[in-house]
């Protein structure tokens, strides 16, 4: 009855996104107040329905109502309530629903605070968002029904497959999504400031806590994904250069680059028809990444059972939000104003050299990742493109980026002095020859790929530093003036140097890891022992035990540095009977300067067992990296002139509007 | 800078970029692209031992074997025409199984493939699009029961 209940819940959203798609827009070109109102009423009520939807999915899985086929599938009774609820997006039908929710809770939040946009953007926007949830719903009511019954009811489910029962995966997807639901604000926006024909920095102000919202959200969700497959898949790695991955990373790259292209258009009303279609492309990349991973079209380490059919309706769907918002850019963009004048060396030069690259930078992870794609339907060939691709071809592009992110900051707004810049970079500068010059006397035979990486990262770190310290004027006047300039600086300025730092910090682990990583492999009775970068592990023995719906043999490693105990790892191997499936548990053993890994393989007391050890240096810099981005978004995000519904329309015209801000 | 000339300059430092992204991703793809060859695609072409290739099929049944130690595992891949014996040190993915489908990386020589790398999936139903093509191509596809077009 519940079941039956969040099913017409869903069908009664889909006829409330067609009104909220249709009559609003239509009000709009009619300037009709009425029509118009509709669309925030129409909004809370898509919302609410969807969801009742959902938590009617929950219920089913709570209480394991095994006579809905979704829940009989992937639940099971003894599995623990964390991933009973979790469960609900464990699955393709599931977290379908869950996309559709988070995209009726943005639409929700611009009918709640959007008090302060004009009302024919307002209906426009609500609109636009609405038809993205019609062709959501209707994708989920046509092809993937969650509420299907299953008559009879079995006794008990199929279980969620073992590998996403884990904290960790548990809270990947809703992170993801909300990162890529959100960049539909983006475009909501794009397209509805293109049928109103005007961009002004009142709608900057609007588009850009969205994406910095989005960009949050998206950035900790790739990284809890890339954690979960370091410690959960047992391969000792955290980025494969697989589709799956890239597809989440593509918006990300254009979402940085509509993040700083927002702040131009908002500071400078300048770049407007660019930011415009970089919102476009940035949705239509999410788009794509949900079709990457639901159609299977490229072969992934990642794929969970697949149907190609739901893909191709996916590819419609993109091909229409994109295609169409593409072809009303082509109509209204030249028609924009051009906005402020800036000259090439200058903040906002700056910001477009970000964008140049970022989008190069997504253009070549889009050829690699899409290649194969395109040689298999031209020439029947099939081929596969690896990390060695990437290493070769997006790295190179990265690296002036990083270059540039210290110095752009330093440069004024409309005409900046990039000499003066420069001669305020020399702590930079220093910090950079010293941490390549530290890297060189680790070494015992000289590589240069770890010096490089280190001198780059310096060069960031102290380049945001640098620029943080200039502001607050520190230890040019005395330590109390210098804190309450801190305190009275704009948070998203706090909020741009902690991702900037954030992204050095990253890098560091990225170098280190890809160049100094170490790893044995042995066949290891008990008693017998490994040795690696120092480490000394004996296998002292097997144990065997019973979890609440799985068996487990856990390893007991003991690990000695010269001679002294360090601590025990205990890797385990569990195998799950109701869906017949072994998983690996890795134990890790980490400090802050790197990762002892160890995972076993199968094995017998005779025969002996698989030991894989792993040594990871600075594996835990690239977590407390994208962790420090994350905390840097928010900061940004808890920005007074940022939050949501606070900017009016008319202030963008004032000085102080124009004064404030990351400048 | 007037407007039109400071577009123009963006546009140029746009193109000269892309068209080192584009320089750089061609001589990246000379070197790295991995071909994908079916047991009976590798009896028929000539394939250098130095270039890296992926195979794929299933794993026939009764054909996998550990070595004394464990850590070298041999097993023949097929499409059902063809085989190719692979022998591969490391340790396995934990869905792999006999009778089910493998895509592996490596090289090809003397008629033996030595994989560096075998790929892990992490759901049973999945098979990868390649193994399926190959199966098809050869012409021994039973319906998509294991291709993960089962309804879920």
């Amino acid at each position: 009855m519940i079941a039956e209940l969040g099913h017409y819940a869903l069908a009664l959203a889909l006829c409330i996104a067609v009104v909220q798609s249709t009559v609003p827009l239509y009000g709009a070109a009619r300037r009709d107040d009425i029509l118009m109102s509709l669309a925030r009423p129409a909004a809370s009520a898509q919302f609410l329905a969807i969801l009742v939807a959902y938590g009617a999915l929950t219920h089913g899985y709570v209480t394991s109502d095994f006579s809905i086929l979704n829940v009989a599938q992937n639940s099971h009774s003894l599995k623990p309530v964390l991933y009973k609820i979790s469960g609900v997006w464990g699955n393709h039908e599931g977290s379908m629903v869950l996309w559709v929710l988070i995209l009726a809770l943005f639409g929700f939040a611009v009918a709640a605070f959007g008090n302060n946009l004009p009302a024919s953007l307002r209906a426009r926007v609500l609109a636009v968002q609405g038809m993205i949830g019609v062709g959501f719903i209707g994708f989920i009511l046509l092809t993937s029904n969650p509420f299907e019954r299953l008559i009879p009811a079995p006794l008990d489910g199929r279980d969620l497959n073992p590998l996403l029962q884990d904290p960790g995966l548990a809270f990947h997807p809703p992170m993801l999504y909300l990162g890529y639901v959100g960049f539909s604000m983006a475009f909501s926006f794009a397209v509805a400031a293109l049928i109103e024909g005007r961009v002004d920095p009142a709608w900057a102000r609007w588009v850009r806590p969205w994406t910095l919202a989005a960009w949050t959200a998206l950035t900790g969700g790739i990284a809890l994904g890339s954690w979960w497959a370091y410690y959960e898949l047992g391969w000792g790695g955290w980025w494969y250069w697989d589709p799956v991955e890239n597809a989440s990373f593509m918006p990300w790259l254009a979402g940085t680059a509509l993040l700083h292209s927002a702040i131009v258009v908002e500071k400078r009303d300048a770049l407007k028809s660019w930011t415009i279609l970089l919102a476009i492309i940035t949705f239509g990349l999410s788009l794509m990444g949900t079709f990457l991973v639901r159609s299977g079209v490229l072969t992934s380490v990642h794929a969970f059972a697949v149907d190609p059919e739901r893909g191709l309706y996916i590819l419609g769907l993109m091909t229409l939000a994109v295609g169409g918002a593409l072809i009303l850019f082509a109509m209204r963009a030249p028609s924009m104003k051009l906005g402020g004048m800036f000259q090439p060396i200058s903040r906002e030069g700056g910001l477009v050299m970000n964008n140049l690259l970022l989008s190069v930078a997504t253009a070549t992870v889009f050829i690699g990742t899409l290649y194969p794609l395109f040689l298999d339907a031209t020439t029947g060939e099939k081929v596969s493109v690896g990390p060695p691709f990437f290493n070769a071809a997006f790295v190179p592009v990265m690296m002036p980026l990083v270059l540039l992110v210290a110095i752009g900051p330093m440069l004024a707004w409309k005409r900046g002095d990039l000499p003066g810049a420069m001669a305020r970079l020399w702590t930079a500068a220093i910090l950079s020859i010293a941490a390549a010059a530290f890297v060189w006397s680790l070494q015992n035979d000289v590589a240069f790929g770890p010096i490089i990486g280190f001198a780059f990262a310096g060069w960031l770190a102290g380049g945001s530093i640098t620029e943080w310290a200039e502001r607050i004027a520190l230890f040019r006047v005395p330590l109390s003036t210098s804190l309450s300039r801190a305190a009275g600086l704009p948070r998203s300025a706090h909020g741009m140097t902690l991702a900037h730092l954030g992204l050095a910090i990253f890098i560091c682990g990225a170098v280190a890891d890809s160049f100094w990583r170490q790893e044995v492999v042995v066949n290891a009775k008990p008693g017998e022992s490994v040795s690696i970068a120092g480490f000394e592990l004996t296998l002292d023995r097997i144990e065997r035990a019973q979890g609440p719906n799985y068996r487990t043999e856990t390893a007991h490693l003991s690990v000695t540095r010269d001679g002294a105990p360090v601590t025990t790892l205990t890797p385990e191997r569990r195998f799950y009977p109701v869906q017949q499936m072994p998983t690996t548990e890795a134990a890790i053993h980490s400090t802050f300067l790197a990762d002892l890994y160890a995972a076993i393989g199968e094995g017998g007391d005779r025969q002996g067992w698989t030991v894989r050890v792993w040594h990871n240096p600075l594996v835990p810099w690239i977590w407390v990296g994208c962790l420090v981005m994350v905390i840097g978004g928010l900061v940004s995000l808890s920005d007074r002139r940022l939050r949501v519904g606070a900017p009016k329309r008319r202030a963008s015209a004032t000085p102080t509007a124009q004064a404030a801000g990351a400048d | 800078m007037t407007p039109k000339r400071r577009r123009l300059s963006i546009v140029l430092i746009g193109l000269v970029m892309l068209g080192t992204a584009a320089a750089l991703v061609l001589t990246a793809f000379e070197d790295n692209l991995v071909f994908f060859f079916s047991p009976t695609d590798l009896q028929t072409k000539q394939i250098s031992p130095d270039q890296r290739i992926r195979i794929g099929g299933l794993v026939e049944e009764g054909s996998w074997k550990k070595s004394e130690d464990g850590l070298v595992s041999t097993f023949r891949v097929t499409d059902l025409d063809n085989v190719i014996p692979v022998t591969y040190k490391g340790v396995l993915p934990d869905l792999f199984r006999e009778g089910q489908g493998v895509v592996a990386e490596g090289r090809f020589a003397q008629g033996r493939f030595s994989a560096s790398e075998v790929l892990a999936k992490h759901d049973e139903t999945y098979m990868p699009k390649e193994v399926a093509d190959a199966l098809k191509k050869s012409g021994k596809w039973h319906g998509d029961e294991k291709s993960g077009g089962e309804k879920q």
